[in-house]
């Protein structure tokens, strides 16, 4: 076989020209197919990015009564326990959910001052010691909470950006205290969000879409929620996917696993439901892959004209060759490895093909990707089929041209000149 | 010529040996093809004709023909006479239209193609005319092709080729390609190969036809010496001097053999 291999690359080195030509067909073919499926990867990853945060895969469950969130500040729901941290090996349990954190939250909360300024409009999370890890947050300035805030409802908080700009100003926050329902909280740290989960931001609408927390946000440790809120209020869950295209399954999931366990009244309409950021995503991924496919089809049909080129030149060296294989057959080759050595060259002249045309293909994609303002996504499964498709065009167009020569009378093929 | 008689007469050639009562099995084993006791090439009755039925030519009539072992027999003839088409059945290159041909015992009418191209490999080494080198491969390469088909190792292929060549005189020529060598060397190359799977039968097709007076001798010398150190050599050729380096000679006109007697009486 690795004879064979040798004697066939002398053959297409032999005719660089021809086989340059030849290969040429199955070059445009995988090139092209190459730069269309990264360059619908590519759009599909931006769609991904814009709507949901490059890298922070996170998946909120909330509970919704009538289709709003629910309000819980002046009356308790029956029949929605309050979960504890018991809940958060279940859920891990859930495929591709990595991590997990149970939170509060209250959005324009009205009793939050610093002195005089109100922060109407901010959020007031309480938050478990999971919770900046999963969110992708880290402190900027200042401290996180530490256990002893976690378990000795220290009333401590954490702000965001916004919310330091909005109460402080151009101050120092840490130290200050902030006043929510009345109670006083030592601001203790500044979070930011970590530079890998900053969204791109490229129309006025995504900007909207995250800026939405106009007011900012304040977080305090869970246990000290009931000193401010009421106590038994049910928790929202976040978790952390493993990848974006695991964000949609393990939000099913986990309103499931939640739903399941809510004894609410028939009619009552409440219940558990996770953001649906990613199936927002793939609806539009979707649309921007069906109108590709086509492109596809149309790469394919190039591919097929390849092979008919590949099929071609194979007859044609047949018919150049046919003194050497009568000779090859007197010395004692048998049909079968004769027919073996065409077939290699075949599949040898569409694989080399098929390289160099994953590798034009690879360049096209950075070129689209530069033009169209695209992210580049080459997917090594599209390298491995193109190789593989390419490898296959050499087979079946090379099995004629490869019969022809096997069935070639030696003596015929002898006193051909 | 009309008073020639075919070739089913006794044969009392130079070198000429009993072979009417030769009677094989018609299904030797391929086991026996080294078998010490059977000629090499065994025709009985062949005939051959190209083309079906009303239209079929004839080529040959019925052939017998035998080449014992370390027998050096040339076979001559005018061009058309049937001698490419004998030499094709003799190599196993074409079958008989009908008849027998025990090569080494093996009937070679029973084989498929894998074991033609077996025995072609193992039994039978060819010299062309036109030496049919592969011009991209050098005279190493040229050589070792035939142990490639017949599963030789590769590093041992490249010591035998190497040895094969240096027997015939070309141990310093081994990387060249065949547009560097001479015409008489590319015909030892083409003998190196036929020799490198020591075939039992060396079948050679007019091998001084392309070459000079003095390179078709030294080819000559070289087939005498390869005849003294044992091989059986079957050499077709249309010139008498060429011819007269065998130990036998037969001839062929329109498709039938005769002795050198039988062509010899007819002259005088």
């Amino acid at each position: 076989m690795l004879e064979n291999i040798r004697i066939s690359l002398r053959g297409i080195w032999s005719h660089k020209m021809r086989s340059f030509l030849t290969m040429l067909g199955i070059i445009i073919g995988i090139a092209a197919i190459i730069a269309i499926v990264s360059t619908i990867m590519g759009t599909n990853e931006q769609i991904k990015s814009n709507l949901i945060g490059q890298g922070n895969n996170t998946v909120e469950a909330t509970l919704m009564q009538d289709g709003w969130e629910a309000d819980f500040s002046n009356q308790s729901i029956a029949g929605v326990p309050v979960f504890d941290q018991s809940i958060i090996d279940e859920i891990l349990e859930i495929d591709g959910a990595e991590k997990a954190s149970l939170y509060h939250t209250r959005t324009w909360v009205d009793s939050l001052y610093y002195l005089n300024t109100s922060l109407s409009g901010a959020t007031v999370l309480g938050i478990d010691e999971n919770y900046l890890d999963c969110a992708g947050l880290s402190v900027s300035r200042g401290r996180g909470f530490s256990l002893r805030d976690h378990v000795s409802n220290a009333k401590v908080a954490l702000i965001d950006q916004t919310a330091c700009d909005s109460a402080f100003g151009g101050q120092d926050p840490l130290g200050k205290t902030l006043e929510i329902n009345r109670e006083p909280f030592t601001v203790v740290g500044v979070v930011t969000m970590r530079s890998a989960f900053e969204p791109t931001i490229n129309s006025m609408e995504d900007y909207e879409l995250y800026t939405q927390d106009s007011g900012g946000k304040v977080y305090i440790p869970d246990k000290s929620w009931p000193i401010v809120f009421r106590y038994d209020e049910p928790v929202s869950v976040m978790v952390r996917a493993a990848s974006t295209d695991d964000m949609a399954p393990v939000g099913r999931e986990l309103a499931n696993l939640l739903n399941g366990k809510l004894s609410v009244k028939e009619g009552a309409k409440v219940s558990y439901q996770s953001s649906n950021l990613a199936e927002e995503a793939a609806q539009l991924q979707q649309l921007a892959s069906s109108t590709n496919a086509m492109l596809i089809g149309i790469a394919s049909i190039s591919l097929l004209v390849g092979g008919i080129g590949v099929m071609n030149i194979m007859l044609v060296s047949v018919t150049e060759r046919t003194r050497e294989i009568g000779l090859k057959k007197a010395l004692g080759a048998p049909r079968r490895t004769i027919m073996l050595q065409f077939l290699t060259e075949a599949i040898l002249l569409s694989l080399m093909g098929g390289v160099v045309g994953v590798v034009v293909g690879i360049v096209l994609s950075h070129v689209i990707a530069a033009v169209a303002g695209v992210p580049v996504m080459i997917s090594g499964l599209a390298i491995l089929v193109a190789v593989g498709f390419s490898m296959a065009v050499g087979i079946i167009f090379g099995l004629v041209p490869s019969l022809k020569a096997s069935e070639l009378n030696p003596i015929d093929a002898l006193r051909y000149e | 010529m009309e008073l020639l008689t075919p070739s089913s007469a006794p044969r009392h050639g130079r070198h000429a040996r009993v072979m009417e009562e030769v009677t094989q099995p018609v299904t030797a084993p391929a086991s026996q093809a080294s078998s010490d006791n059977c000629p090499v090439v065994s025709l009985r009755g062949i005939n051959k004709s190209y083309g079906e039925g009303a239209l079929a030519v004839p080529i040959l009539h019925d052939i017998d023909l035998q080449v014992e072992q370390g027998e050096y027999l040339a076979i001559m003839g005018p061009s058309g006479s049937g001698k490419s088409t004998l030499m094709n059945i003799v190599g196993c290159l074409d079958v008989a239209t009908s008849g027998t041909y025990l090569l080494s015992g093996t009937d070679v009418s029973q084989l498929d193609d894998e074991g033609l191209s077996r025995l072609r490999n193992r039994t039978i080494g060819f010299v062309f005319q036109n030496f049919n080198l592969l011009p991209r491969e050098t005279a190493q390469e040229n050589v070792a092709l035939p142990m490639l088909y017949g599963g030789v190792p590769r590093s041992e292929r490249i010591d035998r080729a190497r040895e094969a060549l240096e027997h015939v005189g070309l141990g310093d020529r081994v990387d060249f390609l065949p547009t560097q060598l001479s015409g008489g060397q590319k015909q030892r190359v083409a003998i190196a190969r036929a020799m490198v799977m020591k075939p039992s039968l060396l079948l050679a097709d007019e091998p001084t036809g392309a070459l000079d007076t003095a390179s078709g001798e030294q080819i000559m010398e070289l087939f005498q010496e390869l005849s003294d150190s044992g091989a059986t050599i079957v050499m077709i050729t249309h010139e008498r001097s060429i011819a007269d380096h065998a130990h036998r000679l037969v001839f062929i006109r329109d498709g039938r053999l005769y002795t050198s007697e039988e062509v010899e009486g007819v002259a005088e």
